[in-house]
């Protein structure tokens, strides 16, 4: 079993009263909550903070906690041979034979107070499996198209001496069509399993789409850029406009301007209920990053014949 | 390892679910969902229907109270509180979300 250093996880010294560790947990929680903080990492290191805390704010468990001795974190060590015992393993197995491979410390630590406390295995009331929450990134692709993900988890499971042990899963999750960012899959009674007829937990999927190079989603709509050069926003034309579907081709009107939306009803992803949200292409006007000579003298001839003014309402609203 | 196959569902397809079926998904109780009611942070469809039936949306929101409840040690005022202001915060992300997609993608 790996060590984990609870009390270097909050920063407090081993000797730190409840009230100082509370404190602590509190600041930290502030920080790295999943609901309030954005910082990268911030639920894995929630995910820790939270479990130290369970342990060293109550005091049975960090006295038990404490009785394990100091290691490094990440040390492999082995708990006294009769907490094999207390969690249920039973007369059955020696010292020596009793494994504690795959056993998560937090969960040793609570099942070992939740057993001298009357719960645990011995407990005979149901008790609901837990339900796990994970982010799922997929591609535009695969939220158009719906897809199959390959999910491995380690799913906490009493084996039949009531010792909780992490057990690896695979579940192939079928993604339907019409995912898109923010929006949550339920996978029922693929959490934690349920004791004594409780009801085995869900897995909850919080869906995020990849960025992609072209298109940018929102909801069910997507967003283009759709560069123009100036003669083509100015006298109009057909484009070619790649989508989710494939390339369609797009008429420009004459007289478009930068920052206009053209609109491509339903080559959005589809929703979930039916129908496809839309995509805008946005127009941008572009120049050549060089030009030849022949082009300077074209546009030196527009700039001396063309009466056109962009900043003809400066000197208006300079007045106002 | 056992591999199992399964079809995901919507979240957004129970359209709308009773106190009993929230209180199973969300893990807090009855009565705890009852204060998050009373303070205006949870909204049944219908107040005066006999029997009381929420919008699928109320389902994030109990899991987010359960988790806030248990892990900042919130009353339910507390919650309602947060609930409203991660509310405001998400309404805002959502609407610089929906800025930066419609702007011209400057970095090319």
């Amino acid at each position: 079993m790996k060590y984990k250093d609870y009390y270097k996880i909050l920063g407090v010294e081993r000797t730190a009263d409840a009230a100082a560790i509370k404190k602590v947990y509190r600041k930290l929680a502030r920080k790295y909550h999943p609901d309030v903080s954005k910082e990268a990492g911030a639920e894995e290191k929630f995910k820790e903070v939270s479990e130290a805390y369970e342990t060293l704010k109550d005091p049975e468990k960090r006295a038990a906690y404490d009785q394990l001795g100091r290691y490094q974190p990440g040390q492999e060590f082995r708990p006294p041979p009769d907490w094999g015992r207390d969690q249920g393993a039973g007369g059955g197995f020696g010292d020596g034979q009793f494994s504690f491979d795959d056993v998560d410390l937090a969960d040793l630590l609570a099942g070992l107070t939740g057993r001298r406390r009357g719960g645990g295995r011995g407990a005979s009331f149901p008790m609901p499996g837990e339900d796990f929450e994970i982010p799922v990134k997929i591609t535009l692709a695969q939220a158009a198209g719906g897809t199959e993900l390959e999910l491995q988890l380690q799913l906490p499971e009493r084996d039949p001496n009531g010792m909780v042990r992490r057990v690896p899963h695979t579940i192939k999750a079928r993604i339907p069509k019409g995912a898109t960012d923010g929006q949550r899959l339920r996978l029922p009674g693929k959490g934690g399993k349920g004791m004594n007829g409780g009801r085995d937990g869900d897995l909850f999927l919080n869906i995020t789409l990849a960025p992609h190079p072209l298109f940018r989603p929102r909801g069910h709509d997507l967003y283009l850029d759709l560069p123009l050069a100036p003669w083509e926003a100015v006298l109009g034309a057909t484009v070619q406009v790649p989508t989710l579907s494939g390339t369609v081709s797009l008429k420009i009107p004459a007289g478009s301007r930068g920052g206009q939306q053209l609109r491509l009803g339903g080559k959005g992803l589809p929703k979930p209920g039916g129908g496809e949200g839309d995509l805008y292409a946005m127009v941008q006007i572009a120049l050549p990053a060089e030009v030849s000579s022949r082009e300077r003298e074209l546009f030196q001839q527009l700039a001396e014949s063309s009466p056109f003014d962009p900043r003809g309402h400066f000197a208006q609203g300079a007045q106002k | 390892m056992r591999i199992v196959s399964v079809e995901a569902a919507w979240v957004e397809q129970y359209r709308e679910i009773s106190l009993s079926e929230l209180a199973d998904v969300s893990g807090l109780a009855e009565d705890e969902l009852q204060h998050l009611i009373d303070c205006g942070a949870l909204q049944p469809v219908d107040p005066d229907a006999r029997e009381w039936r929420f919008p699928s949306e109320c389902l994030r929101l109990a899991r987010t109270a359960s988790r806030l409840a248990r892990d900042f040690e919130l009353d339910a005022n507390g919650v309602a509180l947060a609930l409203a202001l991660l509310d405001r915060v998400r309404d805002l992300e959502e609407e610089i979300a929906q800025l930066r997609a419609s702007m011209p993608d400057l970095r090319r």
